[in-house]
C-alpha cells in the first residue's frame, strides 16, 4: 500500500486508486486529493504509461488532476446510491479491461453520490469516436451520466476510471457476483503485476 | 472576559443563587451537590453535575429496573465483559470477541435530522472503539410520525440522509435496521443507532485512570460550542413544555445550537489511530467522549481508576477561545477520545496521532487524591469526589398501571369486518405491502453503503444483517434489530418478549446462534406514572425472555422523554441481537431459490387467531387494541435451533421469519427478495392463515430432495410444521384465493416510498 503523505511510488508495476472519501469529500470529490503528495510522482508515472484504475472517489481524483477527461457531479436525485447494476464492456483494450469481451455484460455494484458523468459536446463525441468509453450502465442510467458513461479511459488506455465497485464483485459471498473479477485479472495477464 | 467562578471564590460566597433549575436540576439534587462538597458549587462543577446527573447519563429513574438485566442473567460463558462498560464485549470463538451496542439519537435528530443522526452513529462507533475493536458494521431503527404528515418530509429524508453521510464516509457498512411509521411518533422520532466492532480476546480497553503520573491525553477534534448541554437540555426537558431561561428557552429554534454537527473524516482518522495506538500498546484507559463531553469522560475514568485526576482545562484545544470551564466541561464536540497513557509512551503516543492528521493534548494526569480537581490558568475551579457524580441519585418513581389499559384489552379486533373472499384477500395483501412500515425500503436503504469493507454476506431486505468476520473459516456474526411499539402499547411485558423473540428468530433465519441482546428503550417521561409503568414491565419482560432464551443481555441504553406535551409514544423498547454463524458460505437468505426441482415450501410454527396490533388491524383499519399475540419462548428456542441446524446440514435454500403482516407479508417478500413466484394452499382458514401474527414462526424452501431429512430434523427438535407448497413460476399464487403475479406485487411494494419522499 501506498502512504498518500509519500512522494514515492517504491516501483509498483500498477496502482490503484480506491474508493472512499478523501478528505471527507467535504468539497468537490477528490479535489483535495488530487494534490496529495503521492500524487506528483502518480501524475507523470501515468503519463509514461503506468497502469492506473481509479474506482469511484479514486475515478473522481484522476478526473480532477486531469489524468481522464471529464467531472463526476451529483447524482441527479441528490441522493447517495448503492445499487447492483448491469455494465455493459465497451472497450477491452485498456490494461485493465482486456480479460472481457467487446459487449460483455457485468454486474457491479455502484454506491456513490457524485457519479453523474459530465464532459462538454465535443469532449464526449472526441471519447465515443476514440473507444475511450470502457464501461456503460447496460440497463437504467442510475445517476444521470452523460450517455450512460460508467467509465472511461486516457488516449492509451492506461489510466481508466469507473463508478462502480469492481472489488465488490469478486466473489457471490460478498457481491451480487464476481464479475469484477476482470478488471485485477486483466492487469495481472498484461504481465505487469508478477 | 467574566471573572472566573473558582472553588475558593465558591467557599466565599454560600448562598449565590445558581440556575440550577435551568441545567435541568431539582431543587433536592442541587442540595445534595452542595451537601457533597460542603459548599456551593461553582458555575464549572454545578454544569458538570447537571449534565452527568441527566437522565442520559445518570440512568437515574431506569436503574433500579435495569438491575434485573444482571440479576436474571442465565449463565453464559460468552460474556468477556457485560454491563456498566461502555458496551458488552461477546466471545464467538476462534480467539475473536464481538462488542455491540445501540444508542438513542431521538431528540437531536427531530431538532436538526440530519446532523443529528449523523452524529448518532458517529457516538455509538467511539463507544464500540473505546472498547479496542474495530468497528465492522452499523444498522439503524427508525421510526416516524404519519409518511405523509409534511413534518416526516422534513425528518425522514434528513435523517436518512445524515446516517448516509457519516457511515458512508466513515467506511462502515450499513446492513439492516427497521423503519416504521406510527402517529405517535410525530413529534418524537426514534433514531436508535447500532454498531458492532470485532478485536481478538487480548484486545479489550479499559476505560479507567489508573496509575498515579499518567498522563491524560485528548485528542481528536478541537472542542467548540456545539451541543453545549445538549445531554441536560434535549434529552431531559420535554419538548413543548420547555423550562424557561436564558439558552434554554424558545422551543425548537433555540434548541438547535445544542445539536452536536458531525465530521466523519475525523472520525475515520481517529478510528484508524485508536486502532494502531492499541496495536502499539500505548494506552492504559481509553473513554469516548459522547454526552456530556469531558465533564462525563474524566468523571468515569477517575471513578473506575485510582480515584484522582488533576486537569488543566485551560489546556483543551478549542475552536472558540471564548469558552470558558462551564462550557468547555459540557461541550458535546465530536470525534474526540480521552486516553490514559504512561509517561514514558505519550511520545510515541502522539506520534501515531502526527501519523493520523490527529490533534492530540496532555491535558492532565492521573493523582491518588481520591477527588476530580480541574484548573483554569492555575485557579481550581473543579474540586469533587469523583464517583458524587459518576454515580448520580437513584430514583424508585412510581409506577402505575393505567385503567385505561382495560379498555385498550377489551377492544378486540375479533369485532373488524373481514374480506373472506379471494378478491379481498388479495386486496388486503396489497394494502399491506404497500403500506409504509411494510413497502420496499429501498429508498432509504439504497442510501447506504451496504459493501464496504467487503464482508457484508447478507444486508437488508434480509431478516438480519450478516458479516464474515474471519475469511478462511467462514466465521461470521449475524445481527437483528426488532421492536414492534403497537404490541407494547397494548402489553409492555409481552411486546417486548415479542420484540426480544422476533430479533431473536430474524438471526435464527441467518443460520446464526443467538448469542446476546442489546436493547435501546424508548419511552415518554419517567415521571409519568403511566409510562414508568410501561418501562417496568417492559426491563420485566425482557429480562425474563432473555433468561428463557439463555442470551444475556450485554448493555443498552434508555431514552425517556419521547413526548409531545402530555403525550408520550407507544412504548418501543429497540432489541438487538447478535448471533454467531460458523460458516457464512451456509448463510440463508429470505429469497425464494430458482432451482430447476420444485422447492418445497414449508410453514414452521402454529397460527392461532392472533390480530391484536397487528398490521392488518393497523393498515386496515387504523385499530389498536385487543392482546398482542402470545410469545412462546420454548417454541422460538426449538425454532432457532432448528433453523441454525437445518443451515448447517444444508437442507434449507431459504428462511424468513412470520412477523409484521403474518405469513402473505412473508410469502410476498421472499419472492420478491428470489425473483421467484410460489403456489400454496392455505391450512385453515384463509384469512387467519394469511394475517395472524401469531409468533415463534418462519417459512423455509427446503432444498429439492432434502424433504425427508429436514422432516426428521424438525421432529427432533419438536417444532411443529407443514409443507404448504413449492417456489417457482413468477406469481404468488394462493390456491383458491388469488394470483399476484410478481411484476404487479413489485410494482405496489416499491412505489410508497419514491411517492412518498421523491
Amino acid at each position: 500500500m501506498l502512504w498518500h503523505g509519500d512522494r514515492d511510488l517504491r516501483g509498483v508495476d500498477a496502482v490503484i486508486l480506491p474508493g472512499g472519501f478523501s478528505y471527507g469529500d467535504y468539497l468537490r470529490c477528490g479535489a483535495i486529493a488530487r494534490f496529495a503528495p503521492v500524487m506528483s510522482e502518480l501524475v507523470p508515472a501515468a503519463r509514461a504509461g503506468l497502469p492506473v484504475l481509479g474506482i469511484c472517489n479514486g475515478f473522481q481524483i484522476l478526473c480532477e488532476a486531469h489524468l481522464l477527461p471529464g467531472a463526476l457531479t451529483r447524482n441527479a436525485a441528490l441522493r447517495f446510491i448503492t445499487r447492483d447494476l448491469r455494465l455493459r464492456v465497451e472497450n477491452t483494450r485498456t490494461a485493465w479491461t482486456r480479460a472481457y469481451s467487446g459487449g460483455e455484460q457485468i454486474v457491479v455494484p455502484l454506491k456513490s453520490g457524485e457519479g453523474a458523468y459530465a464532459a462538454d459536446p465535443g469532449t464526449l463525441a472526441d471519447l465515443e469516436a476514440s473507444g475511450q468509453v470502457v464501461i456503460r450502465y447496460a440497463s437504467d442510467n442510475p445517476n444521470g451520466s452523460a450517455d450512460g458513461i460508467a467509465g472511461v479511459c486516457n488516449a492509451e488506455g492506461n489510466v481508466v476510471g469507473l463508478m462502480p465497485h469492481p472489488e465488490h464483485a469478486v466473489d457471490s459471498l460478498t457481491g451480487p457476483s464476481a464479475d469484477g473479477l476482470g478488471f485485477f485479472a486483466s492487469v495481472v495477464a498484461a504481465g505487469v503485476m508478477t | 472576559m467574566t471573572a472566573t467562578d473558582t472553588v475558593a471564590g465558591a467557599a466565599a460566597t454560600a448562598g449565590l443563587p445558581q440556575p440550577f433549575a435551568e441545567l435541568g436540576l431539582t431543587q433536592a439534587e442541587y442540595e445534595k451537590i452542595v451537601d457533597t462538597l460542603g459548599r456551593r458549587p461553582t458555575s464549572a462543577e454545578l454544569a458538570l453535575y447537571s449534565v452527568m446527573w441527566s437522565e442520559h447519563c445518570s440512568y437515574k429513574s431506569s436503574k433500579v429496573h435495569l438491575r434485573q438485566f444482571a440479576a436474571k442473567a442465565p449463565p453464559s460463558d460468552a460474556l468477556l465483559a457485560g454491563i456498566g462498560h461502555n458496551a458488552g464485549v461477546v466471545d464467538i470463538g476462534q480467539g475473536y470477541a464481538v462488542t455491540f451496542k445501540i444508542e438513542s439519537h431521538n431528540h437531536p435528530s427531530y431538532v436538526e435530522p440530519h446532523q443529528g443522526a449523523a452524529t448518532g452513529v458517529g457516538g455509538i462507533v467511539r463507544d464500540i472503539l473505546a472498547m479496542g475493536a474495530r468497528p465492522v458494521a452499523v444498522m439503524d431503527a427508525l421510526r416516524f410520525g404519519p409518511a405523509s404528515a409534511p413534518d416526516t418530509g422534513r425528518v425522514l429524508p434528513g435523517v436518512v440522509s445524515g446516517i448516509s453521510f457519516y457511515g458512508n464516509c466513515l467506511g462502515l457498512p450499513n446492513i439492516g435496521g427497521e423503519l416504521d411509521f406510527d402517529p405517535s411518533y410525530a413529534g418524537n422520532p426514534l433514531v436508535n443507532a447500532l454498531c458492532v466492532g470485532v478485536m481478538r480476546h487480548g484486545d479489550l480497553q479499559v476505560a479507567s485512570a489508573s496509575g498515579p503520573g499518567n498522563q491524560v491525553i485528548l485528542f481528536g477534534s478541537t472542542t467548540g460550542p456545539d451541543g453545549v448541554g445538549g445531554a441536560s437540555v434535549l434529552a431531559s426537558a420535554t419538548f413543548g413544555e420547555v423550562k424557561g431561561g436564558g439558552e434554554v428557552g424558545g422551543g425548537e429554534s433555540a434548541k438547535r445550537p445544542s445539536v452536536q454537527v458531525g465530521d466523519p473524516f475525523t472520525e475515520k482518522l481517529l478510528v484508524e489511530c485508536c486502532l494502531e495506538l492499541f496495536a502499539g500498546g500505548l494506552v492504559v484507559g481509553i473513554q469516548d467522549l459522547g454526552a456530556a463531553g469531558i465533564a462525563c469522560a474524566t468523571t468515569e475514568l477517575t471513578a473506575g481508576g485510582t480515584g484522582g485526576m488533576l486537569v488543566r482545562l485551560d489546556a483543551v484545544p478549542l475552536r472558540d477561545a471564548s469558552l470558558g470551564p462551564p462550557e468547555i466541561l459540557m461541550s458535546e464536540s465530536q470525534e474526540r477520545m480521552m486516553a490514559v497513557v504512561e509517561p514514558a509512551r505519550v511520545e510515541a503516543f502522539l506520534a501515531v496521532c502526527a501519523k493520523w492528521d490527529v490533534r492530540a493534548a496532555v491535558i492532565g494526569e492521573v493523582t491518588d487524591t481520591g477527588r476530580l480537581v480541574m484548573t483554569w490558568h492555575g485557579e481550581p475551579v473543579v474540586d469533587i469526589p469523583p464517583s458524587s457524580a459518576a454515580d448520580g441519585p437513584v430514583y424508585a418513581r412510581p409506577a402505575e398501571r393505567p385503567a385505561a389499559q382495560d379498555a385498550l384489552a377489551a377492544d378486540d379486533p375479533a369485532a373488524l369486518p373481514r374480506l373472506a373472499d379471494g378478491d379481498g384477500l388479495r386486496a388486503d395483501l396489497l394494502a399491506l405491502l404497500s403500506s409504509p412500515g411494510l413497502a420496499d425500503k429501498s429508498w432509504v436503504t439504497d442510501q447506504y453503503d451496504r459493501y464496504v469493507r467487503g464482508d457484508t454476506v447478507l444486508a437488508m431486505p434480509e431478516d438480519g444483517g450478516l458479516i464474515r468476520v474471519d475469511e478462511t473459516t467462514g466465521l461470521g456474526i449475524a445481527l437483528a434489530t426488532d421492536g414492534n411499539g403497537r404490541y407494547c402499547r397494548l402489553d409492555p411485558y409481552l411486546g417486548t418478549q415479542l420484540a426480544l423473540s422476533e430479533a431473536y428468530r430474524n438471526v435464527a433465519a441467518t443460520g446464526a446462534s443467538p448469542l446476546a441482546v442489546t436493547n435501546c428503550l424508548n419511552f415518554g417521561s419517567p415521571e409519568d406514572p403511566a409510562v414508568m409503568w410501561q418501562f417496568a414491565e417492559a426491563v420485566r419482560g425482557l429480562a425474563d425472555g432473555c433468561a428463557v432464551l439463555g442470551v444475556p443481555v450485554t448493555g443498552g441504553n434508555v431514552s425517556f422523554y419521547n413526548q409531545t406535551g402530555t403525550v408520550a409514544i407507544h412504548p418501543t423498547p429497540v432489541i438487538g441481537v447478535l448471533g454467531v454463524h460458523d460458516d457464512v458460505r451456509r448463510r440463508l437468505s429470505v429469497g425464494f431459490p430458482d432451482v430447476s426441482g420444485p422447492a418445497s415450501i414449508v410453514l414452521l410454527g402454529r397460527t392461532g387467531e392472533e390480530f391484536g396490533g397487528s398490521a392488518w388491524a393497523h393498515v386496515l383499519h387504523g385499530h389498536l387494541g385487543g392482546r398482542p399475540p402470545a410469545p412462546d419462548l420454548d417454541a422460538e428456542r426449538r425454532l432457532a435451533a432448528l433453523l441454525v441446524a437445518a443451515a448447517e446440514a444444508g437442507l434449507l435454500s431459504s428462511a424468513h421469519d412470520l412477523s409484521d403482516g403474518g405469513l402473505a407479508v412473508a410469502l410476498a417478500e421472499s419472492c420478491l427478495r428470489g425473483g421467484v413466484g410460489c403456489a400454496v394452499r392455505l391450512p385453515g382458514d384463509p384469512f387467519t392463515a394469511l394475517f395472524s401474527e401469531s409468533a415463534g414462526r418462519a417459512i423455509v424452501a427446503v432444498r429439492p430432495g432434502a424433504e425427508a431429512a429436514f422432516g426428521q430434523l424438525r421432529d427432533a427438535h419438536g417444532v411443529a410444521g407443514e409443507t404448504i407448497g413449492t417456489a417457482g413460476g413468477d406469481s404468488l399464487v394462493v390456491d383458491g384465493c388469488f394470483a399476484i403475479p410478481l411484476t404487479e406485487l413489485a410494482a405496489v411494494h416499491g412505489q410508497t416510498l419514491p411517492a412518498l419522499f421523491g
